[in-house]
């Protein structure tokens, strides 16, 4: 057999392979504990010892989109037979639906809130970004700190003063607000990321195609961001992941209309007891966009992570 | 077609400037070379004339039209980049028609053009491949592609061969001189090499440190050099200069350096202080007698010639020799120089002295 100072042997790719495996399965307990939760019934949910093989359920799903009302048994005798499955469910514990829950409407607040700051963080960082790696602007290395230094401190550290501005100027729990507040901590990350993968694009391409007879803002968008493509993906995957999962500000700022689902799902403990299947239903469904956006644009995500580092 | 006229271009970038007060003629349908080392100026020069840069100062006029403030797209010149820039999100036939689409040409007509294209330059195989994939070679003809199809009145080449292997080079090269011939359009090409500006170029301009230092055809760049830049810069031993201090007299045909009497051309002008003597290796032969006493310090063997270092009390000497030439290492020879060829220098201002060799090839000589 060869000797390779680079190529590692079989082995150490046995050995690292493992390693690799194990660790990631570690990390999914947690994640695999609140799939299994969200099928399972309120009793298995809270049996002792755990139960892994079970009946799967979806009673978690029923009481996460609905709200209930206990009925006397002469009254559940005296109803129609239940028109769907998730009456069922309800109607076995002696209640019947009174109406849908509040989670559809919180999840969609999320969805709006997430992607509206994630979209306006990446237009707002792309132009930003353009701008400092192609044109001569003065002060830019001073700019650039400025914007970095919006995010030395947690942004918690201004809960306070966001808090009183935002009820004077009437942007407390709405989704403008929060969309504002998310793409200016997102900006800092969005226009530091950006230009550096628009640092890596020669400059040559934009050249060639003013000389192709387009114009400097037609050269930016049909020659630059086409192959700024991997950068804004994984650019917006850091920013929506933060939107999408921040608690502390939404908890302050929103109540009603445009409270996202991190601060609402907790709620769900204070209704009837301890419903630990809703709760992990809740938190499965809220899991899945990311899952889903990360997993869409996981192959531009590599190079993003390992950004600077790998050279085309 | 067209012809272009740089008229005392400048171009500052800050405190620094890249090209200074330069002026130069580009005849309709030439193949110029803008050549000097890096740095010199040459590749600012050649994107101020396409419109990637705006001149500080100065006008450049294409066809008498001009057109030093005009944005590259309505410049009608073409530009090949150095490392080729074909867009890497689009295939070769999308890459050729990108400057077509721009000009809102209909499909049809994109198709039959590309076909034309793609003929001449020997790529319709390749057409639907990525550009990622592609040779060099190939790299290099699509990039012409995408210049060629909109048959602009010039090309602006930015040394379109640097990025190939050297022995692809000179094979495209030729096919590079050819594709011009065919094809007739005035053509500006910058390279730091100068067998390559000697091989394809009809005229040649040296720049140095911003400033152009001479321009006309390869023949007079290497015969008759302006400056000692361009004696020094052009050839290969480049050539030697033989220091001296004395005065030149208009009509005089021999200087003197030291004991010895050398003659050159007739002089035209007058001068004194430190002078320089250039000769080139190949117009020193060797002697046994009555010349410049010399000591063979080494020799380079090169198949049809061969390269003897001389020492000297002007200092080390080049000659290029034949290679049958029977002549050791160690061993002490005198040398005689062609005194058709010698350029005289002053020392201080780097120029040519006028003579009967270099009259009126350069302005300030």
């Amino acid at each position: 057999m060869s000797y390779s100072i680079t190529e590692p042997s079989s082995r150490q790719k046995w050995v690292a392979g493992t390693l690799v495996i194990t660790y990631a399965l570690i990390t999914m307990v947690p994640l695999l504990w609140i799939m299994m939760t969200s099928f399972k019934t309120p009793p298995d949910s809270i049996s002792y010892p755990p139960k892994v093989m079970y009946q799967p359920s979806l009673e978690g799903y029923v009481n996460l989109f609905t709200t209930r009302t206990r009925v006397s048994p002469e009254k559940l005798a005296s109803l129609p037979p239940p028109a769907n499955f998730a009456e069922e469910i309800v109607r076995n514990r002696d209640m019947v639906i009174a109406g849908p829950s509040k989670f559809g409407g919180r999840f969609l607040n999320s969805v709006i809130i997430g992607f509206g700051s994630t979209f306006l963080s990446i237009f707002l960082g792309t132009l930003a970004a353009y701008a400092f790696s192609r044109f001569k602007i003065p002060l830019a290395d001073d700019l650039l700190f400025f914007i970095l230094s919006t995010r030395m401190m947690p942004p918690i550290a201004v809960a306070i003063p966001i808090f009183l501005m935002y009820r004077k100027l009437g942007l407390n729990d709405t989704h403008l607000g929060m969309i504002l507040l998310y793409t200016a901590v997102n900006i800092s990350l969005a226009v530091w990321l950006l230009k550096g993968f628009i640092d890596e694009i020669p400059r040559e391409y934009e050249e060639a195609a003013l000389i192709d007879g387009y114009t400097r803002f037609q050269a930016f968008y049909k020659v630059v961001l086409p192959q700024a493509a991997t950068g804004i993906a994984s650019t917006a995957i850091f920013c929506l992941i933060f939107a999408w999962n921040e608690y502390a500000f939404a908890v302050l700022l929103t109540s009603g209309t445009a409270q996202t689902a991190p601060p609402f799902i907790p709620t769900i403990i204070g209704v009837g007891g301890l419903d630990w299947p809703a709760i992990a239903a809740g938190a499965t469904l809220f899991l899945l966009p990311v899952m889903i956006f990360t997993v869409m644009l996981r192959k531009h995500l590599l190079r993003g992570i390992t950004f600077g580092a790998v050279r085309k | 077609m067209a012809e272009i006229v740089i008229k005392n271009l400048r171009k500052d970038f800050g405190d620094f400037t890249a090209v200074k007060e330069s002026s130069f003629t580009i005849a309709d349908g030439e193949f110029f070379m803008l050549l000097g080392p890096s740095g010199c100026g040459k590749t600012t020069t050649l994107r101020m004339i396409a419109g990637l840069e705006l001149p500080s100062s100065g006008e450049i006029y294409l066809d008498g039209e001009e057109i030093s403030q005009k944005p590259p797209s309505k410049r009608d010149i073409a530009f090949v980049f150095q490392m080729f820039a074909l867009y890497p999100h689009m295939n070769v036939r999308r890459n050729i028609s990108y400057p077509l689409a721009s000009q809102g040409m209909s499909r049809r007509d994109i198709r039959t053009k590309i076909a034309e294209v793609s003929k001449i330059l020997g790529i319709e195989h390749i057409l639907d491949k990525s550009v990622g994939g592609l040779s060099g070679g190939d790299r290099q003809r699509v990039a012409l592609g995408r210049a060629i199809v909109l048959e602009p009145k010039a090309f602006m080449m930015d040394e379109p061969l640097g990025a190939l292997d050297a022995e692809f080079r000179e094979h495209m090269s030729e096919e590079l001189r050819a594709l011009h011939d065919r094809m007739g359009a005035t053509t500006v090409y910058v390279t730091h090499d100068q067998l390559e500006a000697m091989q394809m170029g009809d005229k040649i301009v040296v720049m140095n440190n911003a400033v152009v230092e001479q321009f006309g055809t390869p023949r007079d760049i290497y015969d008759k050099p302006a400056t000692v830049f361009v004696a020094d810069f052009i050839g290969s031993p480049s050539m030697n200069f033989l220091p001296f201090h004395g005065s030149i007299s208009s009509g005089q045909t021999t200087v003197q350096l030291n004991q010895h009497t050398v003659a050159v051309p007739q002089q035209l002008h007058d001068t004194s202080g430190d002078l320089l003597l250039g000769v080139r290796p190949e117009h020193i032969s060797i002697s046994d007698s009555d010349g410049i006493a010399c000591l063979v310090l080494a020799l380079e063997y090169l198949g049809t010639t061969q390269i003897a270092v001389l020492d000297s009390e002007f200092g080390e000497l080049k000659a290029r020799l034949d290679s049958a030439m029977p002549i050791n290492v160690g061993e002490r020879v005198s040398v005689h120089f062609d005194s058709s060829t010698i350029t005289l220098f002053e020392k201080t201002s780097g120029r040519a002295i006028r003579s009967s060799l270099n009259d009126g090839v350069f302005p300030h000589v």
